[in-house]
């Protein structure tokens, strides 16, 4: 888009042709500079408050193949790791990096910060970093944003704008919670989630599609819909019977025979609860159904293109409607996480807004299911990490941990992730001609 | 959509506008009748005695419109609560509307309002100056604090392309937790308080007010707000440029235009008008004639309210301002809906959905409504738009 080009200042040797920069590039390449070069000075100054030694423990007192704790000399780690940080802003900066360098430039500033500030945080304190906890509790708390965010892939994909994912997670929570107390069946209450979601989804489709609705206004009217609704029915109905219809079974974590006693990853992978493992096979299915299929490739035309889709044939409503209602299917599925996996019951606006930071998941990840899953998976580790270094009592208040999440995510937003592309077609009603 | 010339009224607009507030409550008797287990049980007997279950529907449903009636507009009382709950929502509707008109979605407007609740309420407590300027002063930090926080969003969407909706969202939560911090330092908690609540705010920055109601100085300022960005999008060159940006980025760049410095402009004006509802919610009095003290949960859910009020008002002021009022006499209404009646309150937040949802979708009123559909060739676009969102 930009009429400045700058010659890049990569020369290599022989004679491959000079590649030119463009200023959307260089802008972005500066920022994760920039970036990574205050993490590193953010270490080096987290240096002076470091002492003693850093202990990860691998895993829980619990499991049965005991691994041991790992310790780190706190200040020579985090030292270390505050220069390969400041390494890699400068070689992004000065910009002479092949691209290959650069990628493995970038991973290097992420581990590094990441093992420099959990050494920081963990250092000379009573108790080690539970690294098992840290990571099953990332999955779990990721479970619902990546269903959520394969609700938004799916709709974006084919060009219908999902504001309203939270709204369909409240939804579903309230449907499974309802369904689940009355008949005491999860695969019941699972079926009652997906309605609710796939409910939700058809709404969203009627107005966008047949009445052509602006698209964000819809996704926020359908979000206050789905608060108004369920609030109302649980006021008036639920909330007075609360011991025959708010009392919905709990998932519990199965554990997958043989695979869970794989040291460490075995716990963090293989015993979680049915949701878990069926937002992992979701991505897959997502992934396949969207790059794989006809149906995806003709979702994904619908969404860039539609006028062209049309012209050889392919249903630009029909596609839109089956990729809403599709989606549906994962929304309402992300929605029964909160009823039946984190509380069994149903409290009024319980989704506390996931179904935005979904949205901000899929955003970030560029509408790829992978990528959004990439970036759900990022949010839970953060938020994880938050409540796991509470428990480490460090000098940073609780208050302030709590918003780290929210504060990273703004972070990478801007520093790393830059300027996003959506589909081209992405919240325009089409108008057949 | 094309603008209107003139002051020719819109008549059909009207008509479709009453009608999708028809539609709403029709929708929402249904709710009523259908969630009441004694009312719903009548209609078995249907056939046999029909009076039983319309009676029952009947007295269900209007006495809970009667009292929702009641609680907006019976009086002066009721009518000033209306007021007083509809100034910081046209304030921070007008927010979020200017946003949209330069193509940007401002979910933020809850934590614009929350940082200018707090900014507002500390100068309001914290500080001690003469009658007059100390309501200004507060007045201004608040509106000062709102326009940061939100300019922090347009920054980074000037400056690194970052997608405003995701930089909203989260900084929602970040002032959300600010607020929950501060409430637990000294400089915030009330002496001798444990829970996390502020000293009540100076009676020299309370907004004065009329006498025994809620009426008071907040709600001259929403339509003074209102009135000056009409005229800042309607006669300067900046609203022009806002506007310009919100139709078509690549044809304001090209004509010459900043398309970053106008994207921030657009979000400190949206930040500081958000900024001065979360201000109304800390320096407005109540009935008791003093402004609640700052506590985590004064701002309500202000900010998320007022996209629906700047969708309903089509982001333009006069509409921000009526759709301001109807949703303040429905949460107005709605207290006393739940506490006269035993209709829970929620009611109307699904009375606001519906009503933007109809207004939106002229098509499906039309379709619902027979005698409208004769002239349905005619039907033009009058749904409200956002703007180029999806850039």
């Amino acid at each position: 888009m930009s009429t400045t080009i700058r010659p890049h200042a990569e020369t290599p040797a022989g004679d491959q042709p000079v590649r030119l920069e463009s200023r959307e590039e260089r802008t972005h390449r500066l920022s994760v500079g920039v970036l990574v070069l205050l993490v590193g000075v953010l270490l080096a100054v987290l240096t002076l408050s470091t002492s003693g030694t850093a202990r990860f423990a691998l895993s829980d007192v619990f499991d049965e193949v005991q691994l041991p704790t790992l310790s780190l000399p706190g200040l020579p780690v985090v030292v270390l790791c505050a220069l390969l940080c400041l390494l890699a802003g400068a070689g992004f900066v000065v910009g002479r990096l092949s691209s290959r360098l650069r990628a493995l430039a970038g991973t290097v500033a992420g581990v590094a910060f990441l093992l420099g500030f959990l050494t920081w945080a963990a250092a000379g304190r009573d108790l080690p970093f539970p690294v098992s906890n840290q990571l099953s509790g990332t999955l779990t708390l990721a479970t619902p944003l990546v269903l959520g965010a394969l609700c938004g892939v799916l709709c974006e994909r084919a060009g219908v704008v999902n504001v309203s994912i939270e709204g369909q997670f409240l939804t579903a929570a309230f449907t499974s919670a309802l369904v689940g107390s009355i008949t005491g069946s999860i695969p019941l209450a699972l079926l009652a989630a997906v309605a609710g979601g796939v409910a939700m989804a058809a709404l969203l489709a009627l107005f966008a599609i047949r009445y052509k609705v602006d698209q964000v206004v819809l996704g926020v009217v359908l979000n206050l819909l789905a608060v108004g609704l369920t609030g109302f029915v649980f006021d008036q109905l639920v909330q007075p019977a609360a011991g025959e219809l708010n009392d919905a079974p709990l998932l519990t974590p199965v554990a997958v025979p043989g695979l869970s006693a794989i040291p460490l990853l075995g716990p963090v992978l293989f015993e979680q609860n049915a949701l878990a493992y069926l937002a992992i096979a979701s991505v897959l299915l997502v992934w396949f159904l969207v790059f794989r299929t006809s149906w995806g490739l003709r979702v994904r035309a619908v969404g860039e293109h539609p006028e062209a889709a049309d012209t050889v044939g392919i249903s630009v409503r029909g596609t839109r409607w089956s990729a809403v209602l599709v989606g549906g299917v994962f929304g309402g599925l992300g929605g029964a996480f909160f009823s039946l996996a984190a509380t069994g019951s149903f409290t009024k606006e319980m989704t506390v807004g996931n179904g935005f930071i979904a949205l901000a998941a899929l955003i970030m990840g560029r509408w790829h299911p992978v990528w959004a899953t990439v970036m759900a998976l990022f949010f839970g580790f953060v938020t994880q990490m938050a409540s796991q270094l509470q428990t480490l009592s460090t000098p940073v208040p609780s208050q302030f941990l709590l918003l780290l999440p929210y504060v990273a995510t703004v972070v990478a937003v801007a520093g790393l992730i830059g300027r996003v592309r959506a589909p081209a077609a992405d919240g325009v009603p089409y108008d057949k001609p | 959509m094309a603008e209107r010339r003139g002051w020719a009224v819109p008549w059909r607009d009207v008509l479709i506008t009453l009608l999708a507030f028809v539609l709403a409550f029709v929708v929402g008797a249904v709710l009523m009748v259908v969630s009441d287990a004694e009312v719903s049980s009548q209609f078995a007997y249907l056939f046999t005695a029909p009076s039983l279950a319309l009676g029952a529907s009947w007295d269900k449903v209007s006495s809970a419109y009667a009292a929702l009636f009641a609680g907006s507009l019976g009086g002066i009382g009721p009518i000033t609560e209306t007021t007083a709950q509809a100034a910081p929502l046209i304030c921070a509707g007008l927010g979020v509307g200017l946003a949209f008109r330069a193509g940007l979605f401002n979910i933020g407007a809850q934590g614009q309002a929350v940082v200018g609740a707090m900014v507002a309420a500390w100068i309001g407590f914290s500080w001690h100056l003469p009658p007059g300027l100390h309501l200004l002063v507060a007045l201004a930090g608040g509106v000062l604090a709102g326009a940061l926080w939100a300019g922090i969003a347009g920054v980074l969407k000037a400056r690194a392309g970052a997608h405003e909706v995701i930089v909203t969202i989260m900084l929602n939560y970040v002032a959300t937790g600010l607020l929950a911090f501060a409430l637990t330092t000294t400089a915030f908690q009330r002496p001798g308080r444990t829970d996390p609540i502020s000293p009540v705010v100076d009676w020299n920055a309370t907004m004065p007010r009329l006498e025994g109601t809620r009426l008071h100085l907040g709600f001259l300022i929403a339509l003074l707000a209102a009135a000056a960005v009409w005229f800042l999008m309607e006669r300067t060159t900046s609203g022009f440029r806002v506007k310009a940006v919100g139709l078509n980025p690549d044809a304001s760049r090209t004509a010459g235009m900043s398309v970053p410095s106008t994207t921030v402009l657009a979000m400190l004006l949206a930040g500081g008008l958000a900024g001065l509802a979360g201000v109304q919610a800390a320096l407005g009095p109540t009935v008791a004639g003093t402004p609640t003290p700052l506590s985590a949960g004064l701002v309500g859910s202000i900010g998320f309210d007022a996209i629906t009020v700047a969708l309903l008002g089509r982001s333009r002021p006069v509409g921000t301002v009526l759709a301001g009022l109807l949703f303040g006499a429905l949460h107005a209404g709605g207290l006393a809906m739940q506490s006269q009646a035993g209709t829970s309150a929620e009611l109307t937040t699904v009375l606001q959905a519906l009503i933007v949802l109809f207004v939106a979708a002229p098509a499906l009123v039309t379709t619902v409504v027979p005698f409208l559909r004769a002239r349905r060739a005619s039907l033009t676009g009058t749904t409200p738009t956002t703007g180029g969102l999806s850039s």
